[in-house]
């Protein structure tokens, strides 16, 4: 068979790779993600003092690093066997809301942005943030900056740093609010939420208010029937911070609800020989594949299945838009609860959910009279041994857990990251999108890729430095072979 | 007059030192309007091979973030530096290495072993390691060989400016930036510290050093310390004296020791700094005590300091005198 290359591009070692082989026929007979790198974070943190564990693990990855403190904090208050006092727990957490913000601001406009403002056919080249904003107007650019500068100052004000957060201490926080920042916290939540509800009201008009757009979320190409999972507060509904960790099969019954401590009975990771990265996957129904449904393991970790998981927002406003979502997309099951959303493009609209969730209780926090209370640390008594938590990142679950010696000297580490989670739907998502293109030996080259890419940028996903990409610039090569394994085409994208 | 070319790439990194610079708010336009951005994989689509065919110091400035870690790092830098007029270490991964040289602490094989072999999350049923070429039913895949060790950008080509910190602060880059947009004369380059102070951080350090001495350190879960007060005169191992001041002292003013981001002072070694600065805050017991008894009084301080190496080196190891403490494959 004769090899077509599209663009010829030196074997890429640092990106993303894709390999998809045809069978006789030419339809796709399987594709391959595959995760270049590995930076062995659970391997060099042995030996190190365990309280350095929330400024070490945030440089896994500088997109998300409050999310990696938070996690490691919470793992040292397991560790230490503390209960930081109700205030620090309350500055944590609005430390968390308000880069909740940031992140799934940037994210939205970023990644759902080219995908919708200027529609999956755009070229390339315009499909970035740039595009977006020369088309809806400098001024939504400037309120996206805006939002990203102000919660910026919070992330400093309250951690430390801007990137690279460093108040997390096992039983608390390094330093209370003053009480004479607290108007400005609350005056950065008010706009927060403001703009939270604008982000809401371009998406109705923009993407909802389009039968185009409507007919891609819900096409076939870009849904798959999976598990999915969250974390819930006590009353079921979504929490970012802290509570239980809760799985709905596809149809929406509650399979699984567990304390994040107990993450190694529930889940497990299958490592394949052609990737670094592992494959996590519910245990208790085991693992069948790279398949949808009830008999695979397989389950999802993105705002969707965040809101698939609970059984509501707690925050009012956010709560109206969950009713919005829900009755737009899905019915009601026999048990009451709705059926879980499967259409992978709605996670932009969940996010925006999520957004306005994060926003507001960012402001309920801000004007809590113990904000500013000094008491923000617990003194640690307890001798460390081994302590495991969990956040929500705004990529999936995320989990640290870490053993010492009596000194609190790290023996063990073991983190599952929040895009882990997704490793198997992303590569499936591929799959799926490779197929809808490629079939009788014809490969539908214009778009492959923009599909490929709208298939990942859903899950937002952040391999960080494995592939070095910022989440939704994931710089990817597509390898097409035939059956024989012969190289037909080679394409290539932000590289 | 054509505009001036601007470059910016990513090796081994987290993404940090892109989402600093992008803290720089609206300034990014400015940058945007005074450069021809000629290649930066994180906003644009630009292609490794448009690089090649640009004439050599084309690229009027680089800024390379990340460290070394496999063959694509190692050959974009070479690609970029013949490319580049100027070409700068952005950041601590490019500088000296960061938190990822933690690894020249370790080798592959042992963490091959920890991640795909002994792990509490692993299915049991299948121990499988990573594999450089690999057989599945379809055909052969192959995954890039990683490097043993990590390295700093200076390792592998001439750098001739370096802006440390993990990440550079904002207002710092911002400065640097604005001497550049407005045309001001550089220093001379040559491997030349822009956007950091000259001085160590202590000198930046609003908190009050009384010259007290020590018996002990304690980690930071063991107290609270006294706000307004040098933490490492509070028995904090704060990196302050060894590491570079820029940042503004930031760590220290919320009550946590300085971790070392900014990187050593020009000629130190920060490990060996940090090891004389903790010799003059150690209490060597009251004034005519024995030599012995002074000896053995600052061995049990130092007893009482965890993981010194991976605390001294926590950014720096790359270029450490430690660094060689394992089979290098190079
Ligand atoms: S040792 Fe640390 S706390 Fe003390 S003056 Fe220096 S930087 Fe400040
Ligand atoms: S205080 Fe030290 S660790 Fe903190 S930002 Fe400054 S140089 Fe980096």
């Amino acid at each position: 068979m004769q090899r077509i290359t599209i663009d010829p591009v030196t074997r890429l070692e640092g990106h993303g790779r894709i390999e998809i082989f045809l069978n006789d026929e030419g339809d796709v007979a399987n594709a391959y993600f595959i995760v270049p790198e590995l930076r062995g974070f659970e391997q060099f943190c042995v030996g190190r003092p365990a309280e350095e564990m929330p400024r070490i693990t945030s440089r896994i990855c500088g997109v998300c690093p409050e999310a990696h403190h938070m996690a490691a904090t919470k793992t040292l208050d397991a560790l230490f066997n503390v209960e930081p006092p109700a205030a620090a727990k309350k500055l944590r957490e609005l430390f968390y809301s308000s880069f909740y913000v940031t992140d799934h601001t940037t994210h939205f406009y970023a990644l759902a942005g080219p995908d919708f403002v200027l529609g999956p056919d755009a070229p390339p080249a315009e499909r970035n943030i740039l595009g977006v904003v020369r088309k809806v107007g400098l001024e939504i650019g400037r309120a996206v900056i805006d939002a990203r500068i102000r919660n910026h100052e919070i992330i400093k004000l309250i951690g430390g740093r801007g990137v690279h957060p460093v108040a997390g201490l096992p039983g608390g926080w390094s330093k209370p609010l003053a009480p004479e920042d607290r108007a400005h916290v609350e005056e950065v939540a008010r706009k927060n939420v403001e703009f939270a509800l604008f982000s809401l009201k371009l998406f109705e008009d923009v993407v909802l208010g389009n039968p185009a757009y409507r007919e891609l979320i819900l096409a076939d190409t870009f849904t798959h029937n999976t598990y999915s999972m969250g974390t819930v507060d006590a009353n079921n509904y979504v929490n970012f911070y802290d509570g239980m960790i809760r799985v709905v099969d596809p149809e929406g019954n509650e399979f699984v609800k567990y304390h994040p401590r107990d993450y190694a009975k529930h889940i497990a990771e299958r490592s394949e020989p052609w990737t670094y990265l592992k494959f996590p996957y519910l245990k208790g129904v085991g693992w069948n594949g790279f398949v949808d449904g009830k008999q695979s393991g397989v389950y999802v970790a993105t705002p969707l299945s965040r809101l698939n998981a609970a059984d509501g927002m707690a925050t009012p406003r956010a709560q109206e838009f969950f009713e919005q979502f829900y009755t737009t997309l899905s019915t009601k099951g026999a048990n009451g609860r709705y059926k879980p959303v499967h259409y992978r493009l709605a996670t932009h609209w969940a996010r925006l959910i999520e957004l306005l969730y994060a926003a507001e209780r960012m402001l309920e926090l801000a004007t809590d009279p113990e904000i500013t209370s000094p008491h923000v640390r617990t003194p640690v008594s307890n001798l460390p041994r081994e302590g495991a938590a969990s956040v929500e990142a705004p990529r999936g679950t995320l989990t640290h857990h870490y053993w010492t010696d009596e000194n609190g000297i790290l023996t063990r580490v073991n983190l599952i990251v929040g895009t882990t989670n997704n490793y198997a739907p992303i590569a499936m998502s591929v799959k799926k999108a490779a197929q809808s293109l490629i079939s009788k030996g014809t490969v539908v080259t214009e778009g492959l890729l923009n599909r490929i890419e709208m298939g990942f940028r859903a899950y937002d996903p952040c391999f960080g430095c494995a592939t070095h990409a910022l989440p939704g610039q994931m710089p990817l090569e597509v390898v097409i072979r035939d059956a024989a394994g012969e190289e037909l085409q080679t394409l290539s994208q932000y590289c | 007059m054509a505009k001036p070319t601007f470059a910016m790439y990513w090796a081994a990194s987290c993404g940090g030192c892109e989402i600093s610079l992008l803290n720089i708010g609206e300034q990014i336009l400015a940058v945007d309007a005074a450069f021809d951005v000629v290649f930066w994989p994180c906003v644009a689509d630009f292609k490794y091979h448009d690089v090649e065919n640009y004439p050599d110091d084309y690229i009027d400035l680089c800024l390379f973030n990340g460290g070394i870690r496999n063959s694509e790092n190692e050959e974009l830098a070479h690609l970029l530096r013949r490319k580049s007029k100027t070409l700068v270490a952005f950041g601590s991964c490019a500088y000296e290495g960061c938190v990822p040289g933690l690894a020249n602490l370790t080798t592959n094989q042992a963490t091959f072993n920890a991640v795909y072999d002994d792990c509490i999350s692993n299915d049991t049923t299948r121990y499988q390691q990573p594999q450089v070429v690999s057989q599945v039913p379809e055909g052969e895949l192959r995954i890039p060989v990683m490097y043993e060790t990590v390295r700093a950008l200076d390792q592998v080509v001439p750098v001739d400016y370096i802006i440390p910190g993990c990440p550079p602060e904002a207002h710092q880059i911002s400065a640097v930036l604005t001497a550049i947009l407005s045309g001001a004369q550089l220093p001379a380059p040559g491997g030349t510290i822009l956007g950091a102070a000259d001085v160590a951080l202590c000198e930046e350090c609003p908190l009050t050093k009384d010259v007290k001495q020590i018996t002990r350190f304690y980690r930071p879960y063991e107290i609270s310390p006294e706000p307004g007060l040098c933490l490492l005169e509070q028995g904090l191992v704060c990196m302050g004296p060894a590491t570079r001041g820029g940042c503004g002292a930031l760590c220290p003013q919320v009550g946590m020791r300085c971790e070392g981001c900014y990187g050593p002072l020009a000629g130190q070694d920060q490990g060996a700094r940090m090891l004389s600065a903790i010799a003059s805050v150690v209490s060597a017991g009251p004034p005519g005590m024995e030599e012995a008894a002074q000896a053995a009084a600052i061995e049990e301080a130092m007893a009482t300091l965890a993981d010194p190496v991976g605390t001294f080196y926590r950014f720096s190891m790359a270029h450490s005198i430690m660094g060689r403490a394992k089979t290098v494959d190079g």
